[in-house]
């Protein structure tokens, strides 16, 4: 009878994340790189060979620029948190740490293309031309999204987390009757990206999104940002099996990249866009990568995770490696560091004066926009409070 | 399309709606579970995979909100989405897109994108059907501000409404009163719409208690008005057809006239229609009224098994009850 006693099944997961249970530093013999963390080139490996040839207009006029874009993405981040902390913006998500993952993946995308953001994307933002100014009317509180989404093929942040993965298919399924897909014209053949985060991957609408787009054959690639951090809870509440294998499932292609790593990130989205654009269809891509601040001013991160894995990640930094190439290869001249970081400090400077100079809309203004046609309700309601909002200016 | 007078089903006249928007706007197009071939389980859209292929008659992953954020995404895109939520009961896991995306992306967009959809949700009960299909959620919906909210209740408002209710700009969720789907009626093709999307309409005149309903109940509701007049008592009975906006003249000059309002629907009355539109009267008619506004509904449970709902619904004597409750004032 002994034989037949059932062991106690023992904890799967420990009861708290110090030290991590495994190596979360380490994104495995699968990632692809190119650029190690001290900025040396990666030689060809059976991983990265395959999106070699994506990089082959990177000269140093390319890698000067993907430089500059990722320091001046940086400084629009802290410029942002600074807003926030002096009280001029009710909240800021911080991007630090992941530059390289999102500078690559919008430098990969050409105009016609549309990015589908959460809320953390600001060098996503940034590539696609949008004005960082624009960004901030939200965390200020003026207004909800204070950007066309169709100047830049930029959609508004989403806030809801996942919901845009579901809009990005549907978009791209647009893209699909539109016929532009498969052309052969690269002007015209479009692709979509949608962008979520490791603690998106939970969502229903993520994973409908990724049923959606196999079945449709659509051209989007899920663009996942696993910084390691869903607020407070680590990877292994989130997920078993990591983003990019789990697209397997989907049926559809899954890559895990370096997401520290801009020439990787740009080499496989570009390598993803191309499917898409050319109608082999949706495209999944881990960047592998680290929130190195809190997930928002509102966060406190020393409550739940510990700083030695933060100072590993501090080692793997996407804009110190970029920075070592760019001096080893001898690809800068003297003081062109400087004219950047000069460059940053004028941006900042400009994001803090329209801030700081922002009006704050009138109030009757929020009557505007709920409906695109007339709405009876609305009017009067407008109508009453502006007679009362009067009613004090007669007293 | 020449004028011709033409008798169908509400069913049909939703079918006739949807193929005549199809045909007039390429960039329609609609999506939803089991609408292609089969034509949807209650076949409202027969017909039109074939006749327009299934490029524009799309049968999608059986996701409720994934239905609902690729429509997003596709009316972003330029197109006008049409989507078929299966049953009344099936549209939560849609909840958090219609809320939180559908109806805010005008508003929060600074009124830049616009999203042109119609949610279209067979609902309400007296089908005999089990749990999750027989329910009356529009309260929920018409609470949301940037959704419009209406229901047809005769063939020639489906034939129309479904029509008007794509051509709008604005989101609009479509209820279509599924145990009268299979109700004739005349529809004038080929005339301009009778009525706009947003007004509601006097269907029995009357002087003695004006009588509020909408979508399936509208019937029941001019049966009481004729059994009513039988007894000498005069019912007006108004159709709303539209939850949001609500034709606000028109019914407050009903209830001026008459001075007595009662509300039917097969919601439950909590926090339901009928306690907006008690609000509103008497706010507006306070002077007129020769009695409190009185609701008949769904009762505040679960919608029951459905050998209870000949009772849970308002039928004509719970309906005539509450005229005699009012008129007893």
């Amino acid at each position: 009878m002994s034989d037949d006693v059932v062991a106690p099944v023992e904890t799967a997961a420990p009861a708290t994340h110090e030290p991590p249970a495994r190596d979360i530093t380490d994104g495995g013999p699968e990632m692809v790189q190119f650029l190690d963390a001290e900025g040396r080139r990666i030689p060809q490996t059976e991983v990265n060979g395959p999106y070699a040839d994506y990089l082959q207009d990177v000269d140093g006029e390319m890698l000067r620029s993907l430089y500059r874009d990722l320091v001046l993405v940086r400084r629009v981040d802290s410029e942002g948190h600074a807003l926030q902390r002096q009280g001029e913006l009710g909240l800021w998500p911080s991007l630090l740490g992941q530059e390289a993952a999102q500078v690559g993946a919008g430098r990969a995308m050409r105009t016609q293309d549309y990015a589908f953001p959460g809320y953390r994307e600001h060098g996503v933002a940034w590539c696609k031309g949008v004005d960082p100014v624009n960004l901030l009317g939200m965390f200020r509180g003026v207004n909800h999204g204070g950007w066309d989404s169709n100047e830049n093929n930029f959609h508004l942040y989403t806030i809801v987390i996942g919901n845009q993965m579901l809009h990005a298919t549907g978009y791209a399924m647009g893209v699909q009757k539109d016929g532009l897909v498969g052309t052969g014209d690269a002007d015209r053949d479009t692709a979509v990206m949608a962008f979520t985060g490791d603690g998106g991957t939970a969502q229903g609408d993520y994973n409908e999104a990724l049923v959606f787009a196999s079945v449709a054959h659509s051209p989007v690639v899920f663009f996942v940002q696993n910084n390691h951090w869903a607020i407070s809870e680590p990877n292994d509440r989130q997920f078993i099996i990591p983003p990019y294998q789990r697209a397997r499932g989907f049926g559809i292609p899954g890559v895990r990249v370096d997401g520290n790593d801009v020439l990787a990130t740009l080499a496989v989205t570009r390598a993803a866009l191309e499917r898409a654009r050319g109608g082999q269809g949706p495209t999944l891509i881990e960047a592998f990568t680290y929130r190195m601040g809190a997930h928002t001013t509102s966060d406190d991160p020393t409550k739940y995770r510990i700083a030695a894995e933060v100072d590993i990640w501090k080692k793997k930094d996407p804009i110190d490696r970029l920075r070592k190439h760019l001096e080893a290869e001898g690809l800068v001249e003297d003081g062109w560091f400087e004219s950047i970081d000069a460059e940053a400090d004028e941006l900042a400077q400009r994001i803090r004066t329209a801030c700081q100079q922002m009006p704050n809309p009138p109030h009757e203004d929020m009557f505007e926009k709920v409906y695109v046609d007339p709405h009876p309700l609305i009017e009067r309601e407008r109508a009453e409070f502006v007679a009362y909002q009067a009613s004090f200016e007669e007293d | 399309m020449s004028s011709a007078l033409q008798k169908m089903t509400i069913a049909k006249a939703l079918n006739a709606g949807m193929r005549a928007a199809m045909e007039t706007d390429p960039k329609v197009v609609l999506l939803g579970e089991d609408i292609g071939k089969l034509g949807g389980v209650f076949r409202i859209t027969e017909g039109l995979q074939k006749d327009f292929g299934e490029d524009r008659v799309l049968d999608t992953p059986l996701a409720e909100s994934g239905i609902m954020g690729t429509a997003v995404g596709l009316a972003l895109r330029g197109y006008r989405p049409v989507v078929e939520i299966q049953f009344d009961g099936f549209v939560y896991p849609a909840f958090d897109q219609i809320i939180s995306q559908v109806a805010k992306m005008h508003y929060r967009s600074l009124g830049h994108l616009r999203l042109p959809m119609v949610i279209r949700i067979p609902y309400g009960g007296g089908i005999g059907a089990v749990e999750h299909h027989s329910e009356s959620n529009e309260a929920y919906f018409a609470h949301t501000a940037g959704l419009r909210v209406v229901t047809c209740s005769s063939a020639e408002d489906a034939y129309w409404m479904i029509q008007q209710a794509i051509a709008s700009d604005d989101p609009v969720v479509f209820y279509e009163p599924k145990r009268r789907y299979h109700e004739r009626g005349e529809i004038e093709l080929g005339e301009d719409a009778p009525h706009g999307l947003h007004d509601a309409v006097v269907r029995t005149p009357g002087t003695d208690v004006t009588l509020l309903a909408y979508g399936p109940m509208v019937k029941t509701a001019m049966i009481a008005a004729q059994a009513a007049d039988t007894e000498g008592r005069s019912i007006e009975v108004v159709d709303l057809r539209s939850l949001s906006p609500l034709d606000v003249p028109t019914i407050l000059e009903s209830a001026r006239k008459t001075g007595r309002v009662v509300v039917a629907h097969e919601a439950q009355t909590f926090l339901g229609m009928g306690a907006e539109l008690a609000a509103l009267v008497q706010h507006e008619a306070f002077y007129h009224l020769e009695a409190p506004v009185i609701r008949v509904g769904g009762y505040n449970i679960p919608y029951p098994p459905s050998r209870h709902e000949e009772v849970f619904l308002p039928d004509l004597d719970r309906i005539l009850d509450a005229v005699d409750r009012s008129l007893a004032y």
